[in-house]
């Protein structure tokens, strides 16, 4: 399996704060690597750091053979990274259709408005928003501004993409509909990162966890193990989680 | 082309028969009207496309002045000199908006508005070039008369504001008005969908100051001498916003309206109330955007008639 992302050493910190230490991953070609933690574990942040957003203090970080650790948040966007914010940024004021062109518009070179609009609307057939096409953003359900935040995330055709909490604040059949986008998104090819809270998902969707804690790395590896780890247990699942996980599996 | 831009195009042009009903009182008022409306116009790319308020239109109209007075001095033709402050106030724009538009809302603002004074002092203190406080005396362009010289100043200032209109009306189509507007709404969003933010606000910035630039040049060529404190006015820098609020935020046809409907009521007002004029300019602005919110654009006909009926 061909390397993708890989972080290596890459800290960040806020003045004292220690916001990631150290941190070594490399994601492959094609998972889907979940990446859990408690509250305040650095995940945005390594997301954020990733995307250029915040750059790393020290590290490097590869993309496609390219160091990425320097630039800036539109260049990243162009190279193939994109995300989906887990508090949802539309463009408020614009439709539905015309925040995805958007999206489509300048992540691609040479892409035209009218032809930025003709995707957009492809992409928003595929996370169900066709019907809300004209409607403005600020008008939708939180669970369709994530699927609005898909839509456009998408429409960059992304070669990673960071899905930031996209099941937070949804209810069970939402969760379940936006499960579904993700396996069809990884079927589709795309390496996918998400930061997710829900271990019913990571389950069901990750190929691979990887668990932050105060910052650091604490485990890699695959669903079943990492679940089971005794550090990632105490720092994150809780004693509780891991009895009943042990009774029913 | 929409109806509404269109329509500011019909607007303009009927502006311009001006000179084949008044004499050189009504050329004056036309002129300052295009120029504010150039204002008016280049303040809607940056203030209200990209929604960052910028104070500098003074800071840019004088150093179009000045461009223009000091090039008409060493003899270069006005059309030259203006279309090279045009060009100046573009690049220096563009190169300052690079490092103020990192600042957002009242930072910016404040930010801007000190372009004015830094500029002004500059101008003051280059005695040699500018004259500084003493002003700058500038060749009459053509000496043919008082009702020639102003009927080419009004269609110099005209023609400028047709080039604006212009410009503005395909940069609010474009890629980069659509980008503009991205970064109105959500800077973040914009630069996580790739758009080069930095490079998309110096543009609206330079496209802000180019324009006002090269009316600082026509209207130095016009009035023939301008002083730092004349063309330095950071009432110039205020009036545009005024306009652009009155007139309806956004809209290129609305901040024309607006500029329009401004320089009505500042004429009406000071003939009337000579003493206290500023104060009523001040209250019927205030009115005006007590009820009229999204300025004069929102009136629609519909409204006129829905009321007509009723009488």
């Amino acid at each position: 399996m061909s390397e993708i992302l890989h972080l290596s050493n890459v800290s960040r910190h806020f003045s004292g704060l220690q916001a990631l230490r150290d941190v070594t991953i490399s994601v492959n070609k094609g998972e889907v690597l979940g990446l859990i933690g408690p509250n305040g574990a650095g995940k945005t942040t390594l997301v954020n750091t990733i995307c250029g957003v915040t750059p790393a203090s020290s590290g490097v970080v590869t993309f496609d053979g390219k160091d990425i650790t320097r630039v800036k948040t539109y260049q990243a966007a162009r190279l193939g990274l994109s995300r989906t914010f887990q508090i949802v940024q539309p463009f408020a004021e614009f439709t539905a259709l015309d925040n995805v062109a958007a999206a489509a518009l300048f992540s691609q070179p040479g892409e035209s408005l009218k032809s930025a609009r003709e995707e957009a609307r492809a992409h928003l057939a595929f996370v169900g928003l066709a019907a809300q096409a004209n409607q403005s953003a600020a008008t939708l359900t939180l669970a369709m501004r994530k699927r609005l935040e898909l839509a456009k995330a998408l429409a960059m055709k992304p070669k990673l993409l960071f899905l930031d909490e996209v099941n937070a604040g949804l209810n069970s059949a939402e969760v379940e509909r936006a499960t579904k986008l993700i396996h069809q998104l990884a079927a589709g090819g795309i390496t996918i990162v998400m930061i997710e809270h829900l271990m019913k998902v990571v389950l069901n969707v990750c190929t691979r966890i990887v668990v932050l804690h105060n910052g650091q790395l604490i485990a890699d590896g695959q669903p079943r193990d990492v679940i089971k780890n005794p550090a990632v247990v105490d720092a994150y699942l809780g004693q509780q989680y891991a009895h009943r996980n042990a009774a029913s599996g | 082309m929409t109806r509404v831009n269109l329509a500011l195009l019909i607007l303009i042009a009927c502006v311009a028969s001006l000179p084949l009903f008044g004499g050189a009182y009504a050329l004056r008022i036309g002129t300052i009207a295009c120029m504010y409306a150039i204002f008016a116009l280049s303040w809607n790319v940056v203030g209200g496309f990209a929604g960052y308020p910028s104070f500098a239109t003074a800071a840019f109209f004088g150093f179009g002045a000045y461009a223009t007075g000091i090039l008409l001095n060493k003899s270069v033709p006005l059309s030259v000199a203006v279309i090279g402050s045009l060009v100046m106030c573009f690049l220096l724009a563009a190169a300052l908006g690079a490092v103020l538009l990192r600042l957002r809302g009242h930072y910016f603002a404040i930010a801007s508005l000190s372009l004015v004074e830094v500029f002004r002092e500059l101008v003051n203190n280059a005695t040699d070039l500018t004259g500084g406080g003493m002003g700058l005396n500038i060749p009459l362009a053509s000496g043919s008369g008082i009702l020639a010289d102003a009927t080419f100043f009004f269609y110099a200032m005209w023609g400028l504001l047709l080039i604006t209109a212009v410009v503005v009306i395909i940069v609010s189509a474009s890629k980069l008005g659509f980008g503009l507007n991205c970064i109105r709404q959500n800077e973040t969003a914009s630069d996580m969908v790739g758009l080069n933010s930095t490079l998309y606000k110096s543009v609206a910035f330079g496209l802000s100051a180019c324009f006002v630039g090269a009316a600082g040049g026509i209207y130095a060529a016009w009035v023939h001498y301008i002083d730092p404190s004349d063309v330095f006015d950071i009432l110039y820098s205020v009036k545009p916003i005024v306009m652009a609020l009155m007139g309806g935020l956004g809209s290129p046809l609305g901040v024309v309206c607006g500029a329009f409907v401004y320089l009505g009521l500042e004429e009406v007002v000071w003939r009337n109330y000579i003493q206290i004029h500023s104060g009523v300019l001040g209250v019927l602005i205030i009115m005006l955007l007590l009820f009229l919110p999204h300025g004069l654009i929102s009136l629609r006909s519909g409204m006129f008639w829905r009321k007509a009926k009723h009488v």
